[in-house]
C-alpha cells in the first residue's frame, strides 16, 4: 500500500510587540497546529528600552523586554531585528503622514510587514500574523487602512489578523485550508474587553500595556523634544545616540545652538556618564548633584553661566550661596567655576522642552 | 577570563579549537540592543564556544538569559561589578 504523503507543517511568523494582542494572535494560530516564531523590529523608539531599565521611578515595572517575555510564555523563538537605519526614512518621510504626535503608524506598520515578507521568503515560512484589531487604532488599524498595509507591504493575502479575521476578506492560509476561519475572531473597535476575556480563557494574567503604548513616537513629551531637535539642527537626520538622549534627563534649550541635559536621578546620571566622551559635561564638585551634558556650544559667558547656574540649581547645593562645578571637555580637560544656583523664578519657562 | 568551559557538558563531536572565549562589549547600549548584539554574535560562533557580554543596561540581566532560554543556549555565569553586568554564555545547538 502506498504510504500517505505527510502534510507539510505550515509555519507562520508573528509580529511581536510584547503586548497582549500579538500574544493572543499567536496562541490562536498555534491552536490550529501552525508552527509560529516571533519577529520584533527594533526602531530605536521602544519605550521600555529607554526608560524602565534606567530610571528608579519605574522600579515597579519589570526590567524586562516584553517581546522576549511573551515569546518565552508562548514557547516560541523570537528574532529581534535591528532596523534603526532603515527606519529613519520611515520617520523622516512618511507617505501617509504622522498621527497625533510624530508617529508614522501607517507607514511603520507597512514597513514592518514588508520586512516580515522578506523574512518569510528567506526562511521558508508560509504566512505572517499580527495582533491587529479592526478599528482599534486611529491610524493603522482602521478597516480602510488595514488593506493598505497588506497591499503596500507586498504581503497581499499572506497577512492574517487572527483577532479580526472574520471581519476581513479570507486570506490564502484560509483558502488553502491551513487555517479555519471559524476558529479565529471578529473583534473590532477600541474596547479591550474581548481581548481580556480571551486572555482569561488562555490563562494569561500578566501582560504588558495595550499596543501603541510601546512607541516613544506616540508620546507627546518625547515628540516635543524630537521636534525641538529637528528645528534646531540644519538637518533632521539623526543617530541612535540622539534619540536615546531625548529620553534622558531634563532638557533646556538655552539657544538655537545650545541645549543642556541634566540627569534626573542616579540611574540616568550613571547612564549619561557613558556619553562624556561625546559631549562636554558639567557636574558639581562641592556638592552631590546631577550630571549635565551639553548638546551644542557656548557662544558667550552668559550662556555658560546660565548652564552652570541651572546645574547648580539641580544639585544638593541649591540653597547654598555658591556651588563649585567642573566643566569637562570631550578630551578630558576640566576647569572649575563657582556660581550661585539659579533661583526657581529665574528659570525661563521657554527654555524647558 | 575566569570562566573555563565545563568540558563534561561539551557535545562529543566538538573539537577543542572551537572552545574559545569571545568578548562582546555592549556597554552604553539599552534594551534590546545588548540582546540583538548577543544574538548576532552567537550566530557567528560554533557550538560549545563561550561568549562573554558586558553591558551597562540593568535590563540585560533579565533579557539576555531569557533570550538564551528561548534559543537553547546556556548561561554559564552572571556577575555584576562597577555598574556592569557580565554574562557568560555557552553556545549550544539551537532548539
Amino acid at each position: 500500500m502506498k504510504p500517505q504523503a505527510m502534510e507539510k507543517q505550515r509555519k507562520a511568523v508573528a509580529l511581536i510587540s510584547g503586548g497582549l494582542d500579538s500574544m493572543l494572535a499567536v496562541k490562536v494560530i498555534q491552536d490550529q497546529g501552525i508552527h509560529v516564531e516571533g519577529i520584533n523590529f527594533f526602531t530605536g523608539f521602544c519605550v521600555e528600552g529607554h526608560t524602565h531599565a534606567v530610571r528608579k521611578k519605574h522600579k515597579d515595572k519589570q526590567k524586562r523586554n516584553n517581546a522576549l517575555w511573551v515569546a518565552e510564555q508562548l514557547g516560541i523563538k523570537l528574532h529581534i531585528v535591528d532596523v534603526v537605519e532603515e527606519y529613519k526614512d520611515i520617520l523622516l518621510n512618511p507617505v501617509h503622514g504622522y498621527g497625533k504626535n510624530v508617529n508614522p503608524c501607517l507607514d511603520c506598520k507597512t514597513f514592518m510587514v514588508k520586512k516580515a515578507v522578506e523574512w518569510i521568503k528567506e526562511h521558508d515560512f508560509d504566512f505572517i500574523i499580527t495582533g491587529e484589531v479592526v478599528g482599534q487604532r486611529p491610524m493603522s488599524q482602521r478597516k480602510e487602512t488595514m488593506p493598505v498595509v497588506a497591499k503596500n507591504s507586498g504581503s497581499a493575502d499572506l497577512l492574517v489578523r487572527p483577532l479580526s479575521a472574520r471581519q476581513l476578506p479570507a486570506t490564502l492560509p484560509e483558502r488553502e485550508g491551513w487555517l479555519k476561519r471559524e476558529q479565529m475572531y471578529d473583534f473590532s473597535g477600541r474596547t479591550r474587553k474581548p481581548q481580556m476575556a480571551l486572555a482569561k480563557q488562555y490563562g494569561f494574567d500578566d501582560y504588558a500595556q495595550p499596543a501603541g503604548g510601546c512607541c516613544m513616537l506616540t508620546d507627546e513629551n518625547y515628540a516635543v523634544k524630537l521636534i525641538d531637535m529637528w528645528d534646531n539642527r540644519p538637518s533632521r537626520e539623526y543617530e541612535l545616540d540622539d534619540i536615546i538622549m531625548l529620553k534622558m534627563g531634563r532638557h533646556f534649550r538655552l539657544a538655537p545652538h545650545l541645549k543642556i541635559i541634566i540627569g534626573r536621578e542616579e540611574g540616568e546620571n550613571n547612564f549619561m556618564q557613558g556619553y562624556k566622551g561625546l559631549f562636554v559635561s558639567i557636574f558639581p564638585t562641592s556638592h552631590p548633584g546631577a550630571l549635565c551634558l551639553v548638546d551644542g556650544e557656548f557662544k558667550s559667558a552668559v550662556e555658560l553661566n546660565q548652564a552652570l547656574a541651572l546645574v547648580a540649581r539641580y544639585s544638593q547645593g541649591k540653597n547654598a550661596p555658591e556651588v563649585t562645578l567642573s566643566v569637562r571637555q570631550i578630551d578630558g580637560t576640566e576647569k572649575e567655576y563657582n556660581i550661585a544656583p539659579m533661583a526657581v523664578d529665574d528659570i525661563n519657562k521657554e527654555w524647558i522642552i | 577570563m575566569s570562566h573555563q568551559p565545563d568540558k563534561s557538558h561539551q557535545p562529543a563531536d566538538m573539537s577543542l579549537e572551537h572552545d574559545k572565549d569571545h568578548q562582546l562589549d555592549a556597554r552604553r547600549l539599552l534594551c534590546p540592543l545588548p540582546v540583538i548584539r548577543t544574538q548576532d554574535a552567537i550566530a557567528k560562533l560554533q557550538v560549545g564556544e563561550l561568549l562573554t557580554v558586558t553591558s551597562t543596561d540593568p535590563g540585560a540581566k533579565m533579557d539576555i538569559p531569557c533570550w538564551c532560554r528561548i534559543n537553547g543556549h546556556e548561561v554559564v555565569e552572571i556577575k555584576e561589578q562597577d555598574h556592569e553586568i557580565i554574562i557568560t554564555i555557552r553556545v549550544m545547538a539551537e532548539k
